[in-house]
């Protein structure tokens, strides 16, 4: 049953050294303040699982927090290539980094099956694409109807998952709009969840009978966390920092600029920090 | 108006690629460009679906990322992002899906993975992201990117995406029942496969290009089509529509 609590007990509750932790959000609704809080206080060797690794694990990974990355594409969209990704795969810089690389289809597929309570995700894909000779976990199967040869992936099931959202009521039931991405998915297939949120309300109005609701029972933590997905955005709430972006590309070149970025920024910082960005109705 | 450049002859051309009733799976950067610029002047009609399970979207200003909101706001209906992969892209709803690349071979493969070896990479590269199954699941593809040496390459460094493998019948070797890449446009040129080979040839020199500047800018050994044509010059309206959207869209980022 979700509890309403703040971002450094929701924190230190559910995340422990070498968590397998997937921290969800299709460029929409990116958890970075509670990215921030499970930097500050100082978990390691990690394994992180994400879509779209992007500068939210560009930090952790910068950081040497991160001893294996799930992933299926570790780019900053739009900007160019994820530079302490970079660094780490191909310097060991600052440890070195074990990947498992899969295509999107497969990390959906495989978060539907973690949700769906299954083994594996079975799906049409991979065909032709060298991933599959490099990923001992990219099998195939055949269908027993038609013979179809059909790619296969483990399901993922996390430790912890985190999202950020729109709104909780006070029973911590969450809803999401939007891009909702692997949203529900990731919890849903996760042992622990935590939710923070732009704000928490006593009920969330007229909305459509098909809203993309979690029960506050499928969550353990909620937390509010205005301006929470900055740099990355809160349809309804906040645009997504584009010139942030950007920026991020100058900030990561460098280990020392970067190191001093995340010093002054996320180690010395609060979830307060992110509150500037929440303006309700710029967006 | 002044002359259109190179890069705005390939957005341009590659838009007319388009149909009015094509849905087309948009990749981010130049097949954004592109597919929008189809959208906003022969295709007003055309579907564009980006992976963040937008459907339909027709966003003002350009995007920087596959889910901007601007993507969402203006869509027919947003989808969960395996919603998008199961349903639609592997459902065979996809008519055209327009991809670029970093690396592409003469049978219009892909690479967007590493340069160098997968496992100690000279240069590492975002990867593949939606395109493995892009390439096999739409009904055709179009691929846009620019000329060089260094992109046009001899023998791929990985096989993020498959094209034409490693020529005629090898899609359907692999149980591949869709067409693959029919067509290719870059600021040199178009390109189409030849039918026998699967080889990438030119059919079309944009206007002023010679076939020495594209067969210095290809790293294989290049053909070119029993005829070879002039790519049609941008119109006026073309060109406009072209340089309004990127005015917009540099103000709108930078304004962010």
């Amino acid at each position: 049953m979700a509890q309403i609590m703040e971002l450094k007990e929701a924190i230190a509750e559910n995340v422990h050294d070498g968590d397998f932790m997937a921290l969800e959000g299709f460029t929409h609704l990116i958890p970075h303040a509670a990215a921030h809080e499970v930097l500050r206080q100082g978990y390691k060797d990690l394994t992180l699982c994400r879509m779209t690794p992007d500068m939210i694990y560009d930090q952790f990974i910068g950081m040497g927090r991160v001893k294996k990355l799930v992933f299926s594409y570790a780019g900053n969209p739009g900007v160019g290539l994820l530079l302490r990704f970079r660094d780490a795969v191909e310097n060991a810089w600052p440890q070195a980094l074990e990947i498992e690389e899969h295509s999107h289809a497969a990390m959906a597929n495989a978060y539907e099956a973690g949700a769906a309570g299954l083994p594996c995700a079975i799906f049409r894909g991979y065909r032709g694409a060298e991933l599959a000779e490099v990923n001992p976990n990219i099998k195939s199967i055949l269908c027993p109807f038609t013979g179809e040869k059909l790619a296969a992936v483990p399901a993922i099931n996390a430790d912890v998952a985190i999202i950020h959202a729109q709104r909780a009521n006070r029973a911590g039931d969450v809803m999401i709009e939007g891009i909702i991405g692997v949203q529900k998915e990731v919890v849903l297939g996760a042992k622990r969840a935590i939710v923070t949120v732009e704000e928490i309300v006593d009920d969330f109005g007229d909305v459509s009978p098909n809203a993309v609701i979690l029960p506050g029972w499928t969550i353990d933590a909620v937390v509010r966390v205005p301006g929470g997905a900055h740099p990355s955005y809160a349809h309804g709430y906040y645009a997504r920092d584009n010139a942030f972006y950007k920026d991020w590309d100058r900030i990561a070149r460098d280990r020392d600029t970067f190191l001093q970025w995340m010093e002054e920024h996320v180690i010395n910082a609060g979830p307060d920090a992110f509150g500037r960005y929440a303006g309700k109705g710029s967006r | 108006m002044s002359e259109p450049t190179l890069s705005e002859i390939m957005t341009v051309t590659a838009a007319r690629a388009l149909k009015n009733t094509d849905v087309c799976f948009v990749g981010i950067g130049l097949p954004s460009e592109a597919c929008n610029l189809a959208r906003l002047t022969h295709a007003p009609d055309i579907t564009l679906i980006y992976e963040s399970g937008t459907i339909g979207t027709k966003p003002r200003v350009l995007p920087l990322s596959i889910g901007d909101g601007e993507l969402c706001e203006t869509a027919t209906t947003t989808v969960s992002v395996p919603e998008m992969f199961r349903y639609w892209l592997q459902g065979g709803r996809i008519t055209v899906g327009f991809l670029s690349a970093a690396q592409l071979d003469r049978f219009g493969n892909i690479n967007t993975t590493v340069i160098g070896d997968y496992h100690n990479p000279k240069v590492r590269l975002p990867g593949g992201g939606g395109a493995p199954e892009i390439a096999t699941s739409c009904g055709e593809i179009f691929i846009t990117l620019k000329h060089s040496s260094r992109a046009f390459v001899d023998k791929l460094d990985f096989f993020t995406s498959i094209g034409h493998g490693d020529g005629p019948g090898h899609r359907a070797r692999l149980g591949i029942t869709t067409k693959g890449p029919t067509r290719l446009v870059t600021d040199l040129c178009v390109m189409q496969p030849n039918p026998d080979t699967c080889e990438f040839e030119v059919t079309s020199l944009h206007p002023g290009v010679s076939r020495q500047q594209v067969t210095e800018a290809t790293g294989w050994p290049l053909k070119f089509a029993n005829q070879v044509t002039e790519t049609a010059a941008p119109s006026d309206v073309e060109l406009d529509a072209l340089r309004a959207l990127k005015q917009r869209t540099a103000e709108a980022h930078e304004g962010a």
